[in-house]
Parts: C-alpha cells; sequence; structure tokens
C-alpha cells in the first residue's frame, strides 16, 4: 500500500485565496465545505418545517412577511394548502440530499478518510473537488425551484409519477417548480457517484503501511461501505430522474398510463406504469437511509470507544454488521410499497428481507452497550450524542418491526406513525451522528474547542425535544392519522388530534430555536475558541497525532506506519490509557 | 446520573401514555382486522419490551461505569460467543413475530374471492371518490375515458351505447351489507390515490392504469369516514367520502333510494 501512496502525490500546496479555499483540491478544505453545504441546508430544511408546523397547529396564521415574498403561496401571509405541501416537499428533499446525505459522508468523510487510512488526499483530488461544486450546482437548483412560477412541487421528496409526471394540471408547483426539482436531484446523483468512487478507491488504494481493512476505524468502513451504497443506488435514481423528465418534456411514457383524465381533461399519454417509478424510487430510497444512518453510526462507535476508555466491543462484529446491512438493504425497497397494488405475494418476501435488515441493527446496539459494560465513561458533549444516537437508533428502529409486517402496515402505512418512524431514525438519529461528529472533531478541523457547557445544553434541550416532538407521533398513527394534510378540518376523526398537533409544534418550535444555540458556539468557538491541542480527547486514530489543523498533505511528508486496531484504549501495561495506531511500541507509547 | 434519569423518565412516559391508549385505534368493524389488532398488539408487546430493556440498560450502563477516581475500564475486544447468541436470540424473536403474521396479510389478499361476494367499483380522482354499483343486472357497463366528463355529469366516462351501463349506479358515497364479504375494484382517473377506512382497517393504493382489488367483510353496522392516504395534490387533505355498513334490508333499500334519485 505505500508504494500507492507515494506514486499519488500530485498536487502542490496552493497559493492564491481561489485555489485553496474555493476551487481547492484539498480533501480538508472540501470536506469542510460540504460541511458548510449542509449547515446552510439545515437551517434552510428547518425554517421549512417551522412552516409546516406552524400551519398544521394554527392554520390561518398571518405570517407577513410570507406574503411578502410569497404573493401566490401565502396571500396576506396566510399558507395555501399547495403552499403547506410545496414547503414540505422542499424539507423532505433539502433534509434528506443536502443535510443527511451531504454532512455525515461527504463533510466528516471527506475530512478525515484520508487522514484515519494516512495518506495525504482522495484518491482522485480533481474529481473531489468536482463532486462538491456540482453538489453545490445542484443545491442552487433546487433552492430555485421555490422562487419561480408557481412555487416549489407538491408532490412530496417521493414525487410519485402520474402527480409528477402531468405538470401544472394536477396542480400547483407542478410546472417548471418540478422540473427544476427532479433536475436538481439527477445533479445531486451526478455528484453523488463521483463521491463515491473517490471513496471506495480511497480506501481500497491508499491505506498506509500497516493499516489493513481489519485495523481501520469503524467511521472509515462506514463512509466506505456508504460509498457502496452510495454507488448502487444513486445511479437508479438518475436514470428514474432522467425518464421522469422525458415524461415531462419529450413526450414520452414511461410512468404515465393510457386514459388518464386530469381535471376533465383526457391526457395524450399511454403505456406507463406509476409503478415503475415508485420501484426505481425505492431501491434507491431505501439504501438511502442507511447512506444517511451508517457514517453516524460509524462515528457513535468511534466517539463511545474513546470515551469509554474501552476497545469497541466486537469490533469485526461491527464490520460484519456494516456489511450486512448495506447488503440487506438492496433487497427490502419493496416494504414501501405494500399498498401500491405490486403483486401481494412480493409483499411477503419482502417483509421477510426487512425483518432480516433488522438483525444485523440490532448487533450494532448489543455492542455499542457491550462497549460501555466495564467502561469508564468520560461525559464530554461529544460521548452525549453518541449515548443520545444509541438511544434514539433504538428507538428509530424498533418502529420498524411494526411497518414490516404487510398486515399491520395496512393500518399505519402513510400515517403520522411513519413520519414518527422515519424522523427517528434516518432524521434525528443521524442528526445525533452529525452532532456527536461536529464536537468531537471540531478542534481538529478548525484548530479550536468548542464551549463543553454550551454543547451540553444544546445536547440536553434536543434530546428531550426531539422525543417530545416524535413519541406523540406514533400515537397519531395509532389513531389514524394520515400524513401530508395541509388542513386538518375535513374529517371529524382528526378534531380530536388537533391538540395533539399544537403540542407537537409548541416542542418544535422550542427544539428548533435550541439550535441557535449551535450555531452561536459553532462560530463564537471558530474564532474565540480556546486553542485545541493536538489530542484533546485522547484518543487512538491517526487524525489525533498530526497537527492541529493539519497541513496540506496531512503528515508533513511522512507517511505514517501504522502498527494496530483502532480502538486500544486502556491497554495494561501501556505508559497512558490510549496506544496511537501509529506507536510503534506499546509499553512506551507516548502521545 | 443525569442522563440516567433523564432516558428512563423518557422510557416512563411513553410507556404510560401508551398503555393509557389516550390515542389508539378506533373501534374495529371488519373480520380480518381481529387479527390485524392482535398482531398489532403483539407487535407493540414485542417492540415495547425492548425499548424498556434497550432504554433501561443504557442508563444504568452510564450509571455503573461513568468515570470515577481510581477505575480504569476493561480491557476487552468482545466475546464472540455472546455474538452469535444475541445475534440468534434477534433473530429469532424477530422472525417468530413476523412469520405467523403474514397469515393475516394472506388471508386478505391471496385468497380468490367468493361466489357471493359484493364487488363494488371505486374510482379516484382530484379530489373525490366515485362510488360504482352495477345494478340489477350485476354487470359493470364498459368506461371509455375519452367520454369523461365532470361537469356533464358523466364523471367515468361511462358508455351509454353499452346496455350493461344502463343501470349503474355511480354515487358519491357508499354503503355495503354487514357480514358480506366485499370486493372493492380500486381505480383511478389522474394520480394515485389510496382508499383508507380506519374501522376497517383497510387502505389500499388506487393506481391510474389499474383495477386494484381490495377484499374486506364488515361486521359492525355503523357509519365511518373514507380517507385518501396517498398525496394527491393540493386537495388531499378534503379527499373525503363515508361508507356506511347496512344490514341486508337497509343495504336493498339504500340501493333503491339512490338509484331513483
Amino acid at each position: 500500500m505505500g508504494e500507492a501512496v507515494q506514486a499519488h502525490s500530485v498536487h502542490e500546496a496552493p497559493a492564491g485565496f481561489i485555489r485553496k479555499y474555493i476551487f481547492s483540491y484539498d480533501h480538508k478544505v472540501i470536506g469542510i465545505q460540504y460541511y458548510m453545504l449542509a449547515l446552510f441546508s439545515v437551517f434552510l430544511g428547518m425554517t421549512l418545517s417551522v412552516l409546516v408546523r406552524l400551519n398544521l397547529a394554527w392554520p390561518g396564521t398571518e405570517v407577513p412577511i410570507l406574503g411578502t415574498i410569497f404573493p401566490e403561496g401565502a396571500p396576506d401571509g396566510v399558507m395555501t394548502p399547495e403552499f403547506y405541501l410545496s414547503m414540505l416537499t422542499m424539507h423532505g428533499t433539502i433534509m434528506v440530499f443536502f443535510v443527511l446525505t451531504t454532512a455525515p459522508q461527504s463533510g466528516f468523510g471527506n475530512y478525515f478518510l484520508p487522514i484515519q487510512i494516512g495518506a495525504d488526499d482522495m484518491a482522485f483530488p480533481t474529481l473531489n473537488m468536482l463532486s462538491f461544486w456540482v453538489t453545490f450546482l445542484s443545491l442552487v437548483v433546487m433552492v430555485a425551484a421555490i422562487f419561480v412560477q408557481g412555487g416549489a412541487p407538491i408532490s412530496g421528496w417521493t414525487a410519485y409519477p402520474p402527480l409528477s409526471a402531468l405538470g401544472e394540471i394536477a396542480g400547483p408547483g407542478l410546472g417548471t417548480g418540478q422540473s427544476l426539482w427532479i433536475l436538481s436531484v439527477a445533479i445531486f446523483c451526478i455528484a453523488s457517484l463521483l463521491g463515491a468512487i473517490n471513496f471506495i478507491v480511497t480506501t481500497i488504494d491508499m491505506r498506509a503501511e500497516g493499516m489493513s481493512m481489519m485495523r481501520l476505524p469503524l467511521t472509515c468502513w462506514a463512509w466506505f461501505v456508504t460509498a457502496i451504497l452510495a454507488l448502487l443506488a444513486f445511479g437508479v435514481l438518475l436514470a428514474a430522474g432522467v425518464l421522469l423528465l422525458m415524461d415531462r418534456h419529450a413526450g414520452t411514457s414511461f410512468f404515465i398510463p393510457g386514459g388518464l383524465v386530469v381535471s376533465d381533461k383526457l391526457i395524450d399519454h399511454k403505456g406507463g406504469s406509476p409503478l415503475l417509478w415508485q420501484h426505481l424510487f425505492w431501491f434507491f430510497g431505501h439504501p438511502e437511509v442507511y447512506i444517511a444512518i451508517l457514517p453516524g453510526m460509524g462515528a457513535a462507535s468511534h466517539i463511545l470507544s474513546t470515551f469509554c476508555r474501552k476497545p469497541i466491543f466486537g469490533y469485526k462484529a461491527m464490520v460484519y454488521a456494516l456489511m450486512g446491512i448495506g447488503f440487506c438493504s438492496f433487497l427490502v425497497w419493496g416494504h414501501h410499497m405494500f399498498m401500491s397494488g405490486m403483486s401481494p405475494y412480493t409483499a411477503i418476501v419482502f417483509s421477510l428481507t426487512t425483518t432480516a435488515v433488522a438483525v444485523p441493527s440490532a448487533i450494532k446496539t448489543f455492542n455499542w452497550l457491550g462497549t460501555l459494560w466495564g467502561a469508564r465513561i468520560q461525559f464530554t458533549t461529544a460521548m452525549l450524542w453518541a449515548l443520545g444516537f444509541v438511544s434514539l437508533f433504538v428507538t428509530g428502529g424498533i418502529s420498524g418491526l411494526f411497518l414490516n409486517q404487510p398486515a399491520v402496515d395496512v393500518y399505519l402505512h402513510d400515517t403520522y406513525f411513519v413520519v414518527a418512524h422515519f424522523h427517528m431514525i434516518m432524521g434525528v438519529a443521524a442528526i445525533f451522528g452529525i452532532f456527536g461528529g461536529t464536537y468531537y472533531w471540531f478542534p481538529k478541523m478548525f484548530g479550536r474547542m468548542l464551549n463543553e457547557t454550551w454543547g451540553k445544553i444544546h445536547f440536553w434541550i434536543t434530546f428531550v425535544g426531539v422525543y417530545a416532538i416524535f413519541m406523540p407521533m406514533h400515537f397519531l398513527g395509532f389513531a389514524g392519522h394520515p400524513r401530508r394534510y395541509a388542513e386538518l378540518t375535513s374529517f371529524e376523526f382528526l378534531e380530536p388530534l388537533a391538540a395533539v398537533q399544537k403540542y407537537i409544534s409548541m416542542f418544535a418550535f422550542t427544539t428548533i430555536a435550541a439550535q441557535f444555540i449551535f450555531l452561536a458556539i459553532f462560530f463564537w468557538a471558530l474564532f474565540r475558541g480556546k486553542k485545541a491541542d493536538i489530542n484533546p480527547w485522547k484518543a487512538t486514530t491517526i487524525e489525533w497525532s498530526v497537527p492541529t489543523p493539519p497541513p496540506h498533505d496531512n503528515f508533513g511528508g511522512e507517511f505514517p506506519v501504522v502498527h494496530r486496531g483502532p480502538y486500544e484504549y486502556s491497554v495494561p501495561g501501556a505508559a497512558e490509557d490510549f496506544v496511537p495506531q501509529t506507536a510503534p511500541d506499546v509499553a512506551t507509547a507516548k502521545s | 446520573m443525569f442522563f440516567a434519569i433523564i432516558i428512563w423518565l423518557i422510557t416512563l412516559v411513553s410507556v404510560v401514555l401508551t398503555v393509557g391508549k389516550y390515542w389508539w385505534l378506533p373501534e374495529l368493524a371488519s373480520e380480518h382486522g381481529v387479527a390485524l389488532d392482535r398482531q398489532f398488539m403483539l407487535t407493540l408487546v414485542v417492540t415495547g419490551i425492548i425499548f424498556v430493556l434497550a432504554q433501561v440498560a443504557l442508563g444504568y450502563l452510564v450509571v455503573r461505569y461513568k468515570d470515577r477516581p481510581g477505575r480504569t475500564a476493561d480491557y476487552s475486544h468482545g466475546n464472540d460467543k455472546l455474538e452469535v447468541v444475541w445475534t440468534l436470540a434477534t433473530a429469532v424473536v424477530f422472525f417468530a413475530l413476523v412469520i405467523p403474521g403474514q397469515s393475516i396479510w394472506a388471508s386478505l389478499h391471496l385468497i380468490p374471492p367468493t361466489e357471493d361476494v359484493v364487488r363494488i367499483e371505486v374510482t379516484g380522482q382530484q379530489f373525490s371518490w366515485n362510488i360504482r354499483y352495477p345494478g340489477a343486472d350485476g354487470k359493470f357497463g364498459q368506461l371509455k375515458p375519452e367520454l369523461t366528463d365532470d361537469s356533464g355529469g358523466n364523471a367515468l366516462g361511462l358508455d351509454p351505447d353499452d346496455p350493461a351501463s344502463s343501470d349503474d349506479l355511480v354515487v358519491p358515497v357508499m354503503a355495503v351489507p354487514v357480514n358480506r364479504n366485499i370486493e372493492l375494484m380500486l381505480r383511478s382517473k389522474d394520480v394515485t390515490h389510496a382508499f383508507f377506512v380506519r374501522e376497517l382497517r383497510i387502505k389500499q393504493d388506487a393506481v391510474p392504469g389499474m383495477t386494484i382489488p381490495l377484499r374486506f367483510k364488515p361486521t359492525k353496522i355503523g357509519h365511518y369516514e373514507v380517507a385518501c392516504a396517498e398525496l394527491c395534490g393540493l386537495g388531499h387533505h378534503k379527499m373525503r367520502s363515508t361508507i356506511q355498513i347496512l344490514s341486508d334490508e337497509d343495504y336493498a333499500s339504500w340501493l333503491k333510494d339512490q338509484a331513483e334519485e
């Protein structure tokens, strides 16, 4: 492996501002660019959720500024149902693609994968730069969809045709807005494919001497498996997006069947299948859930081991579980489609494969608890987020045991139970992984420490807040409350549930407000935070043995040699309670 | 300690709110719903136990093993035997829960309809439901999309030249006889909708270009709301209809009244 590393050194440290910070080849700069893009997106997505929650709890509320920006969607500042749906669509889309896919994998992965494996950069630095700027372009197109004539699409982040295929005749936002949405998603797919190739090649080819696959930190395993999932999943979504664009603009009928009558007008299409889109979309969509959560699992494992001062419990089992989840994730997409009209026989097969994917997920949980067993736990802020991750992963995971059974799903499908389930697991748990990573790695990325006290306050409000928001949504699901309803006034059975919606909104606003604490401590630390040492957490992996912040080639020309596994904490006989991967000798190991 | 107390409190509150059934499934009105509700409860109990055990254990471990002066962490890389045990145990519990439940799904979808089934066609459109009864001849007349004329009163495009269509009844609300096997033929004119009746424990997408059967047997006389459960556009939230479960006599007279109107 050493040879591959030497053969690679391709770029000199850049001189000009633009080469250094804008069109940079440096994986560290690109990682931070991705992180900042996600940070912008998460606050945008959150703002949209404020509008969504406001409309659900207090319909008819006047928000004057909305009336100014969106005279069509919110005349006099009062949201229309279609405006609600377009905000809902954009909230989901922005969060899934530009936050959950971007921050944990492209952000942290770009920054730390090369350093953790002992490489001076990603395998293809130019491709890396491209993948970020293509992602940026995709975000610009996505945000533009909000401001075009007719507004953002109202078809949800799943964009089921024919609703998404027919254009404005099917509803507002389904014209230009929908086209831009599909275009943006397609561009995002290209960026993700470029990134995925880079991650895979880097992991296989660029490891330092002694860094065998079974000595990789679990973060690297998570990024590696995630990259494979992204490579296989985003290609399919890209194809689906292109077909949908063609249905809209080139007169094809991949997803539009014959004989449709929309708004009393016969549609001139025939031969397509709405279910085809659902198969393609969920073939991407389910692995996407794991693309969002696996890096969080990696980060949580990494952080737990560090602050337990203990090797990770069952390293090999953790690696195999990651692979198992990754493999199974491609066999389960049909559980989104039990009610879709596909063959009911297929439902049983998908139900069983989905049950299978729950087993490696449980293995992860057992091993996290095993890591805590016999530990010496240090309650840093990063550790709190990792512990919160474990709690939420369990809570969000087990509700999957309702939805993987077609018979039970008959009742719960497309109710708030599903909203609760996927927010808990791929929304909130994944975000907790991102926050854990942020509090843990910030010192290395920016050379300064985040405020631990305020970080803990941020954690506690968020942790209690997300339970207070999403637990009650399970109960709304029990009561049969359908999701994606702009108003709750047309059905008698929804009336008693309005109180719960109000209560959820109040907790949502509180929790969202607490995120500004994070923003404040983030930017405060960026400029005024305490200077960080090389290894503030006394951790073992290679990112903690390089200078803070790391030099352009990460190692100052001397590539590390790896002598042991990633989590050697509390080794009997060692001088300190951690032995870095690069330390040649256990007994005399010093940071 | 603080972490443990908070996490235990969250667990306790979640359990209390669930056991109290403050927000719950509505009263049941269909035959297959008995088994479905039982499977739901079984799943709730199994996942509830896992939830409580995992959160309590998490809280316990962080209290028990927090950093204290003089404490050293165990140096252990795991235990292969334990890995095998908990992997197998999880697999057994999960599959033991999920496999028997498949029979409920099979009874709904994989058993062909009986001879005496009452067949009703349901067609979704933005944003209403069209319910069609075949009339006295028991046959649904032919539909031609090009004849569709919402304002002219032919929402489904019934072909007047087909003799079978002359006595077809198209109404915005539904009635079915109690304790009879019902088969709804779900269709859509425009985009994908989903037919959802909470009390009957039925939900099925209505997909344009397809006719999807949905079978159930209502067991309780009553009046229930029909909701759309698949995002279908700006009026999705008001795509409402009703279904009445009637005795055989009431059903017959309902059909007669509707036909006369």
